[in-house]
C-alpha cells in the first residue's frame, strides 16, 4: 500500500485565495477537497439596512473583473421588486457593456491564465518571450472591451454609471462611433484567438453535467431569460431558491450550491454554449464549427475554445448593438419606490449569477441573497478531479500538480466572488 | 492628473501612480501623482492608475522613460521608500501583492519586459504600506513620504531629460 503527500503553495493563476487537496490510496482518489479560505466578505449582511439604489453599487466591489455583472443582476432584482421594465435603447446599452465585460474577462483568462497550460510555461510572463505577437494581440482585444465599459459604464474599473431603472447618463450617438472601428479590429482578433486555441491539445476527457444557464427565446443570453437545465429544468428567475440550494461544507468558507433533485451542476460558457449555441452569431457559430465543437461541450479543457467564442460572439453583437443604437430620450425609467421582493439573474462570463432582494416602503434592504457562480461550479470542479486524477496518478507530482490547477484553470474560478487562490495538497496513500 | 484613456501621441516622460483610493495606504501613488501635477513640467504625463497589469502594459508603450509610483509590502518601515531601477534589478513580486484580481506591478513590468514594450528608462517607487483597510485613508508615517518621493522622482525627470539630449552618454538599455 503506497501513501504519498504532496503539499504545494498557492495555486496560480485563478482569482482569489484558496488551496485544493488530494488524498490518493493505491491509485485511487480518496477525497479531493477545494478549500477556500479567503475570509468571508458579508457583503449580504451589510447590505442590510442600506437604500435599494445602492445595491449595483455595492455588490459590484464583490468583484474587479466582473463588477457589471453584479450592477446588472442587482439591477434586475430591484427592477423585479419596483415593477420597472427597462427595454428598448436602455436594455440595448445594458447588454453593449455586458459585451464589454465578457470580452474583457474571458480575454484576460484565456491568454493570462489558461494558455499557458496548454503551451506548457508557468505564467504569461514566461510565454509572452516566445509568443510576443500573440500576447500582444490577447492585450489589443481585452482593451476593446476596457473601452466599451469605460465609455459606458463611466470608467474601467468598477464603473459607476449604472442604476437602477438604467443609466445616471447615456452616450450621443456619435459617441459610440469610435467604438465600432475598435470593435472591428478586436473581432478580427477575436476570430484569431479562437483559430490559435482550437490548435491546443485537449485531454481526451468528458463528464455528463447537467447544464445550467439563462435560455432566451431570440438571443444568446446575457441579461434575461429563463434558468434552463440540460436534464429538463426550465424555471422562471424567482423560482431560484425552489429548485437550488446553498450549504456549507467544513473546509471552505464558501458555500456550495446543488439542484435540490439531483446534486452538482455545471454554469459558465460550456454550460451557456451547450444550452445556446444555435443561438449564436453565423459568424460565431461557423467559428465554433471550424475550432470542432459540437452542439454540446462535454471536454471541459475545451472551455478555452468557447470563451474564445464568446469573445467573437461579444465583438459582433456589440458592433450590432452599436451599429442599432437610437439615443433614449431618458437615461433611466422612472418609478415609485414600494416594498417588495425581486429576483434578478444574468449570465456573468463564469455563469448564472442570482441575486434576491426584499425591500420596504422607503426601498431600505431587509434581506440580500447573492449566489455567484464558482459557487455553484465548486463541487463540479472536485467531480472532475476526482474523475480524472486516477488516470493520472502514475504521473510525477509536478506534472500532477500541472493538471490539476489547469483543471480548476478549466472553470475561471473566482474564489473572491465566490466567498466572497490556490494551494494544492496532495496526499498519496 | 488625468485617468483618461488617451494615449501620448509620441514618446514621453510617464509618471503613473498606482493604487486603490480607499484602501488606506494603498492609494499613496495616487497621492504621489497628484502632487507632481504640477511641478512635473512639460513633456511629462502624469497620470493615476488602478493597477491593472494588462492596461499597464499598454500604457507603458511608445514611452521614453516610465516612472511608476505603488504601495509596497516588505520589511520596512511604514513610509520609507525604495527607488529601483527595473534595468539594472528585479522588482521583487512579493512587495506587490495587495490584490488577489490583478496580476500586480511586478508582472506588469516582466510582461512589459518580454514583450519589448518596457520604455528604455524605467524606475519604480516602492513605498512601505502600513494599512490596506477599506474606506481608510492614507496613514499619517505614509503621506509624510510624499515629499521626499516626489523630489526624488523631480530629479528623475530632470536626468530623464539630460540623456535624452544626450543619449550617447546615457548608457541606454536598448
Amino acid at each position: 500500500m503506497t501513501h504519498k503527500t504532496i503539499e504545494v503553495g498557492y495555486l496560480a493563476r485563478v482569482e482569489g485565495e484558496g488551496s485544493l487537496d488530494v488524498s490518493i490510496r493505491d491509485g485511487a482518489v480518496e477525497d479531493v477537497r477545494l478549500s477556500i479560505f479567503e475570509p468571508p466578505r458579508f457583503f449580504e449582511a451589510f447590505l442590510r439596512g442600506r437604500a435599494f439604489s445602492e445595491a449595483p453599487d455595492i455588490t459590484a466591489r464583490i468583484c474587479g473583473i466582473c463588477p457589471i455583472a453584479y450592477q446588472m443582476s442587482a439591477c434586475q432584482a430591484m427592477e423585479d421588486a419596483l415593477g420597472v421594465t427597462v427595454d428598448g435603447p436602455l436594455r440595448d446599452l445594458r447588454r453593449l457593456i455586458y459585451c464589454g465585460e465578457w470580452i474583457e474577462s474571458h480575454t484576460l483568462h484565456v491568454y493570462m491564465l489558461h494558455a499557458p497550460d496548454f503551451l506548457g510555461y508557468a505564467g504569461a510572463i514566461e510565454m509572452a518571450r516566445d509568443h510576443a505577437a500573440t500576447v500582444q494581440r490577447g492585450l489589443q482585444l481585452k482593451k476593446a472591451g476596457n473601452e466599451i465599459v469605460a465609455l459606458i459604464g463611466g470608467r474601467e474599473v468598477h464603473p459607476i454609471n449604472v442604476r437602477v431603472g438604467g443609466f445616471y447618463r447615456v452616450p450621443k450617438k456619435n459617441a459610440l462611433a469610435p467604438l465600432r472601428e475598435t470593435l472591428e479590429r478586436a473581432r478580427d482578433r477575436a476570430l484569431e484567438t479562437v483559430r490559435w486555441v482550437a490548435g491546443f491539445d485537449f485531454p481526451p476527457c468528458e463528464r455528463d453535467y447537467e447544464f445550467v444557464a439563462l435560455v432566451h427565446p431570440n438571443e444568446y443570453p446575457m441579461n434575461e431569460g429563463r434558468i434552463v437545465s440540460s436534464r429538463g429544468l426550465d424555471i422562471p428567475v424567482h423560482a431560484f431558491a425552489d429548485h437550488f440550494e446553498e450549504h456549507q461544507v467544513a473546509y471552505s468558507t464558501a458555500l456550495q450550491a446543488r439542484i435540490k433533485a439531483r446534486g452538482h451542476y455545471l454554469v459558465g460558457p460550456a454550460a451557456r454554449y451547450s444550452l445556446n449555441a444555435a443561438k449564436l452569431s453565423p459568424l460565431a457559430r461557423d467559428a465554433a464549427t471550424a475550432a470542432g465543437l459540437g452542439e454540446v461541450c462535454r471536454n471541459p479543457y475545451q472551455s478555452i475554445v468557447v470563451r474564445s467564442v464568446e469573445v467573437l460572439y461579444a465583438c459582433d453583437e456589440a458592433l450590432r448593438l452599436v451599429d442599432a443604437y437610437v439615443e433614449p430620450d431618458r437615461p433611466y425609467v422612472p418609478f415609485d419606490v414600494r416594498s417588495g421582493t425581486g429576483y434578478g439573474c444574468t449570465e456573468a462570463p463564469r455563469g448564472i449569477l442570482h441575486h434576491r432582494y426584499a425591500i420596504d416602503a422607503e426601498g431600505t434592504i431587509l434581506e440580500a441573497e447573492i449566489v455567484p457562480p464558482t459557487s455553484q461550479n465548486q463541487p463540479s470542479i472536485e467531480d472532475d478531479l476526482r474523475a480524472f486524477i486516477p488516470a493520472w496518478s502514475n504521473l510525477a507530482d509536478d506534472a500532477l500538480q500541472w493538471r490539476c490547477e489547469q483543471t480548476i484553470r478549466n472553470y475561471d474560478p473566482c474564489i473572491s466572488c465566490a466567498t466572497h487562490f490556490l494551494k494544492l495538497n496532495v496526499q498519496r496513500q | 492628473m488625468s485617468n483618461g484613456s488617451e494615449r501620448p501621441a509620441v514618446a514621453e516622460i510617464l509618471v503613473i501612480g498606482i493604487g486603490n483610493p480607499d484602501r488606506g495606504d494603498d492609494a499613496i501613488g495616487l497621492a504621489v501623482a497628484k502632487a507632481l501635477t504640477a511641478a512635473a513640467g512639460p513633456g511629462v504625463r502624469v497620470t493615476g492608475h488602478r493597477g491593472d497589469a494588462a492596461d499597464l502594459v499598454d500604457r507603458l508603450a511608445g514611452a521614453a522613460a516610465a516612472v511608476l509610483v505603488d504601495a509596497a509590502v516588505s520589511d520596512a518601515a511604514p513610509g520609507s521608500f525604495r527607488r529601483i531601477d527595473v534595468h539594472r534589478e528585479a522588482l521583487p513580486a512579493s512587495w506587490f501583492t495587495g490584490s488577489t484580481h490583478g496580476l500586480g506591478l511586478a508582472a506588469a513590468i516582466e510582461l512589459a519586459r518580454a514583450l519589448g514594450s518596457l520604455p528604455q528608462r524605467c524606475v519604480v517607487y516602492a513605498v512601505e504600506a502600513k494599512t490596506f483597510e477599506h474606506g481608510a485613508t492614507i496613514s499619517e508615517a505614509v503621506l509624510a513620504a510624499i515629499p521626499a518621493v516626489t523630489a526624488a522622482i523631480v530629479r528623475d525627470i530632470a536626468r530623464f531629460r539630460a540623456e535624452s539630449a544626450q543619449p550617447e552618454a546615457a548608457g541606454l538599455h536598448a
